[in-house]
Parts: C-alpha cells; structure tokens; sequence
C-alpha cells in the first residue's frame, strides 16, 4: 500500500478454493472507498464488479492478485491469474454462460452472470486472456 | 432537536474507564480519554451492547421517568409486546393489562395490535413492486440508524413505514379522544420499552417529523410496581383484550415479525454484530431469494433488550404459553387503523466515515493513517482508548488523539530519549575541580 503524488494504491493475494475468505479483498476496498468519501453509488458499483472478478479467480483459476489503484479522477483494479485462461471471450461475455462444474453451482456459484455483471456496473471492462497463462481482468469506474 | 441526540449516556462517577465498552461496540463509539469513556455522538445508534457489557453499570439509557405521568391529566400505556413475558406471576396477556391499569393508566393500547398494523400493512407492499428486494423492516430504531450512518445503498430498501409502537400511538389516542371526548394535548402516550433504541426514536425520529408517543419508561422502571399488583389480581376482574393476538405477541422474540408475514423468502437476523454481517453481504448483491429481511439489533429481539429485566431465555420459553392461549390475531383492523402510515420525512445518509470532504486531503489522511498503522504494535490492545490500533490511526489522522497515547510507542520514544541522554552525557565535561576530589571529599 502506497501513495505517490494523489494516488492509493492496495494489493492482495486471493487464495484458490477459498469460498470462506473469497471477497475479502473487494470487502476492504469497500472500507477503503467510505473512508475517502467516494459516492456510495460509485463505490456499491465498483466493488461488486471487483468481487465477481475475485470470485471468478477463485472459481475457475486458482487464485490471483488483485492490484487496485485510486486516483481523484477513476478507480481501477487490475485482478489477475496465472490458471487455464477463457478460450473463447465473447461467449464468457453472454449471460448464462458458464463453464462451472456441477460441485460449484451446488454453491450458488455458476450461473454465468459475473462477468456480464461486470460490464453492467463497470464504466470501463477489459478481458485480456491465453489459453494455458492466465487472465487480466481490469475493472475501471470514472469518479465524475 | 439535537441532531445527534442518542438515549445512552454515560455515568462519569461510575465508570473506571475499562476498555470493556471500546471493544464491543459494533460502529466504534467509544473512546476512552483521561480515564473516563466518551462516546462520539455522532457514530452512536443505541444499540445498547455497551450497556450490556459495562461491568460497572456506567452506561445509561436516558428514559422518562414515574413523575413525568403526571404531567398529563390522562394516561395511556402502551405495553411492548416483550412486556408479557417479564413476569412469572403474570399467566396472561390479560393480567399485565390488568395490572397496567391498577397503576393508574386510564387506557392500554397493546403495541402488538400496532405490529398487527404494520404486519398487514407490509402485506399488501410486498403484494406490488415499489420496493427494492429485499425489503429490510424498519421496526428497530438501532438497524434504522445503522443503515443511515453506514448502509445508505440499503436505504431504497428499508420499509418506510412507521413502527408498530407509532402505530399504537396514533390509534391509542385517537380512540381515546374520541370516546372521551377530550383534547390530545391533555394525554399522554407513555411506551412501556425493553429498548433505549426506542427513547431516541421518540425524542429524535428518523423518517418521521415527530413521534406521536409523549414518553418513554422502561420495563426496569415499571418492573416492580406491576409485579406487586400481579400479585393482587382476581381472575374475574381481569378486562377483556381482543385488540392483539399471538401474530402481534410473538414481534417480542426474533423471528416474530417474519412469521406475521405471508411470505417464505424471509430472512430474520438477530443481534447488531451478525445484523452488519448481513448487510455486507447485501451489499455486495450476494443474497438473493431473499423478499423480506427482518433485522433485530438485540440478540433474541427485543426481549434480549437492555431494558428488559427477565432472562432472555426465560422470557422467549414464555412465548409458547401464549401460541397455546391466544388466537391468532386481535380484532380485525379497520382501514382508519391504517392511515397515516407511511413516513413523512425522507432518510438522508449521514456520512460519519470518511477522513475529508476533499477527496485528495482524504488519500493523504489514509495514507498516513496505513504508515501509522505500520508504527503501531498492531495489539489491539485498548490501552490508548481506541478499540484497535487502527482505529487510533485514524484518530491520529482525524486530529483527536496523538500517536504516543499508545503506550508501546511512548515507551519507544522515552527509551529513545533516555539512550541519546546517556549519549549526551558521557559527552560532558568534567565539572571543574571535580577531577582533584579525592574520595570521601565533599
Ligand atoms: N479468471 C478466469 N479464468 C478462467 N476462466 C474464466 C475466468 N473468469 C471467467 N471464466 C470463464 O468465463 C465463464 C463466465 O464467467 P462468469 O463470471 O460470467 O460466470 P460464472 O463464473 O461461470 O458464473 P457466476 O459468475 O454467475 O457465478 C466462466 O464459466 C469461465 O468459463
Ligand atoms: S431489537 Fe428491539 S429492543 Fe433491541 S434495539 Fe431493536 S427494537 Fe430495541
Ligand atoms: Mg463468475
């Protein structure tokens, strides 16, 4: 955690296969984003594009970092992982597509939701991901 | 009114300034300062932990007190419906009614025919869509006030209605009114409460401009006197009561108001720890098929209340006497029972939590915050007053306590400056003619 010139920065490791600590990342941003008096509006929309994000890192790859930057002008994190990758993007896009196994959507997990989520309350949503290296997913929310 | 009236105060004489209040206190109110506790106004929601957990009974919830009846030249009492479960000499909802009225009342209006209202009228607005899912009840004045200092994206979904105790209120006097032909400035609505929530919310409402209940006593303060005349009740003086049946009895545990409603997708969460718990993940869209959230600050409902005098436990076992005696509910309710109901005033989130207006100055106040975080021994341990080390960097930063009150960092800094004394020292000259003194010379 950091500041040079206007800038907050956080970093966290999520933990693979851990539903019981999943979200705590996105929880503490939340804490972070009252604490600087950003418009609830604003902050209820980022950190639950920032949670499907950490979910999803969770779920289909086995855990990741999230890196996430605030700045008066935009909030932005950058969640990334090193698992099997998406090999197909626009179809993880559309909603109800989902390649969660059966144990997973036991848990209420799986409807194929979280990322069209994430388009929905991001401003800005950029999926970068290989087959077989990982995936990026950057998350970004203008403050006015 | 103040804008930041709460009912729980605090007893200087009594307190020793223990850290057992800091610690509990579920939206960090609490300081302790030159050995007393303060609570910060602004962040109280008169939950009552503190006054549950204070060893030396020094904090208080301010109520009305036996004088103040006499104030009015007529009284009405508005039982809680937890009240029927205080006394083991009181085998029904009739005999607590009954010794209400020996007290000198000159009417008693259930506030379990309110929480009847407040049931049917919930009813018909989950029937239509005007509400964001889950609906969160507004019957505890604690959860209101939660959500207006740390929930605001929960306030589109708290039912803006009136409680069940305003309900009561409003009814209790205009039937009295009516029927005796009298004014309602010349009586008094007195809530008879388990709760110190409830005080601030007559004193100091929030969605309403103001409450229709004239004072508030605790159960403490009517415990005895009604015990007495429980003691002296025949069972055939005892009054007719058709005003409330069990749906409007059972408000008084947790799960009460849930089980009133015609819905399944209920869920009813007790006690403010795991009611926040509740809300974080609402937050974050994370509970779903979920139509009706009933929210209880005290664990139990309100018979766990601070004001209540029976054991929770006990109090809840009684419950059952009344599923077995009572119909299900009173009178049916009449549609001029059920006006006035909706608030009247708007709920404007009060932002107690952020370190600046100006978005720039608050990154530098966290940013200092987190690096005296890392100087802090990261104990928890009380003694500066703050309930964290964290919570006292951001004291520090808000300008309202100093970094050497945490005694570890005080210890550094005057061991510190002790070793550059010696330092300093041993850099000294000789005093003069010091060196020729032999031993024993003075
Ligand atoms: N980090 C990731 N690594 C690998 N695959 C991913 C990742 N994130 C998403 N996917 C793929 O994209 C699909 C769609 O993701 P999305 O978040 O929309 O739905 P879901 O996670 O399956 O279900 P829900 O989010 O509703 O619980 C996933 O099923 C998975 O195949
Ligand atoms: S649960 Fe009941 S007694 Fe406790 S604060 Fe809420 S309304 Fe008051
Ligand atoms: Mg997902």
């Amino acid at each position: 955690m950091g500041l040079s010139g206007q800038k907050v920065t956080l970093r966290y490791t999520i933990a693979a296969e851990d539903f019981i600590s999943a979200g705590e990342a996105s929880s503490h941003v939340k804490k972070t984003l009252n604490k600087l008096g950003i418009r609830h509006e604003l902050i209820k929309r980022f950190t639950i594009a920032m949670y499907e994000a950490e979910i999803n890192t969770v779920i289909h790859a086995s855990g990741g970092e999230a890196y996430v930057e605030i700045t008066p002008e935009k909030l932005m994190v950058k969640i990334s992982d090193n698992g099997p990758g998406i090999p197909d993007i626009e179809k993880a896009m559309m909603e109800g597509w989902s390649t969660a196994p059966e144990h997973i959507r036991e848990m209420g997990f799986g409807a194929g939701m979280g990322l069209p989520n994430m388009k929905r309350y991001a401003d800005d949503l950029a999926v970068e991901s290989e087959v077989g290296v990982g995936t990026v997913v950057t998350i970004t929310v203008y403050l006015s | 009114m103040d804008d930041y009236y709460h009912s729980v105060v605090l007893d200087n004489k009594l307190c020793k300034g223990c850290t057992n209040c800091i610690k509990k206190c579920p939206t960090e109110a609490i300081r302790v300062r030159n050995g007393k506790a303060i609570i910060i106004n602004e962040k109280c929601i008169d939950c009552g932990e503190c006054l549950r957990t204070c060893p030396y009974k020094a904090k208080i919830a301010q109520t009305d007190t036996w004088d103040d009846l006499s104030k009015f030249k007529y009284r009405i009492a508005l039982p809680a419906p937890s009240l029927y479960m205080q006394f083991a000499n009181a085998p029904s909802k009739e005999h607590v009614i009954k010794a209400l009225q020996m007290l000198g009342f000159d009417y008693v209006y259930e506030v379990a025919r309110g929480a009847e209202i407040v049931t049917s009228i919930t009813n018909k607005i989950l029937k239509t869509e005007s509400y964001q899912r889950p609906v969160i009840s507004s019957a505890c004045p604690a959860v209101v006030k939660l959500i207006q200092l740390n929930y605001p994206n929960l306030i589109p979904n708290l039912l803006k209605i009136k409680s069940p105790m305003e309900m009561a209120a409003i009814n209790a006097k205009k039937e009295f009114c009516e029927e005796h032909n009298v004014s309602p400035s010349e009586v008094g609505v007195f809530f008879i409460s388990p709760c110190a929530a409830k005080m601030t919310a007559v004193k100091s409402p929030i969605g309403i401009s103001k409450s229709n209940v004239d004072g508030v006593l605790s159960i403490k303060t009517v415990y005895f006197r009604m015990f007495k005349q429980l003691a002296k009740i025949k069972d055939e003086e005892l009054p007719d009561s058709n005003q409330a049946g069990y749906k409007g009895v059972r408000w008084a545990a947790d799960g009460g108001e849930a089980v009133a409603l015609n819905t399944e997708k209920i869920l009813a969460v007790d006690g403010i720890h795991n009611v926040i718990k509740i809300f974080e993940e609402l937050e974050n869209d994370s509970i779903e098929d979920v139509d009706f959230i009933e929210a209880s600050a005290c664990t139990g409902g309100c018979l766990g209340g601070p004001l209540a005098v029976e054991n929770m436990f006990v109090a809840t076992a009684r419950t059952k006497k009344f599923k077995e005696s009572l119909p299900s509910h009173g009178l049916s309710i009449a549609d001029s029972e059920m006006e006035e109901y909706e608030f009247d005033c708007p709920i404007i989130h009060k932002d107690v939590t952020k370190l600046d207006t100006d978005i720039s100055e608050a990154m530098r106040k966290y940013d200092r915050m987190v690096s005296l975080c890392d100087e802090l021994p990261a104990l928890d341990c009380g003694a500066c007053g703050a309930p964290s080390c964290k919570a006292l960097a951001e004291d520090i930063v808000r300008g309202i306590a100093d970094i050497t009150d945490c005694i570890f960092v005080l210890r550094r800094k005057v061991r510190k400056l002790a070793e550059e004394m010696m330092a300093l020292e041993s850099r000294m000259p000789p005093v003069i003619g010091e060196e020729n003194k032999k031993d024993g010379d003075i």
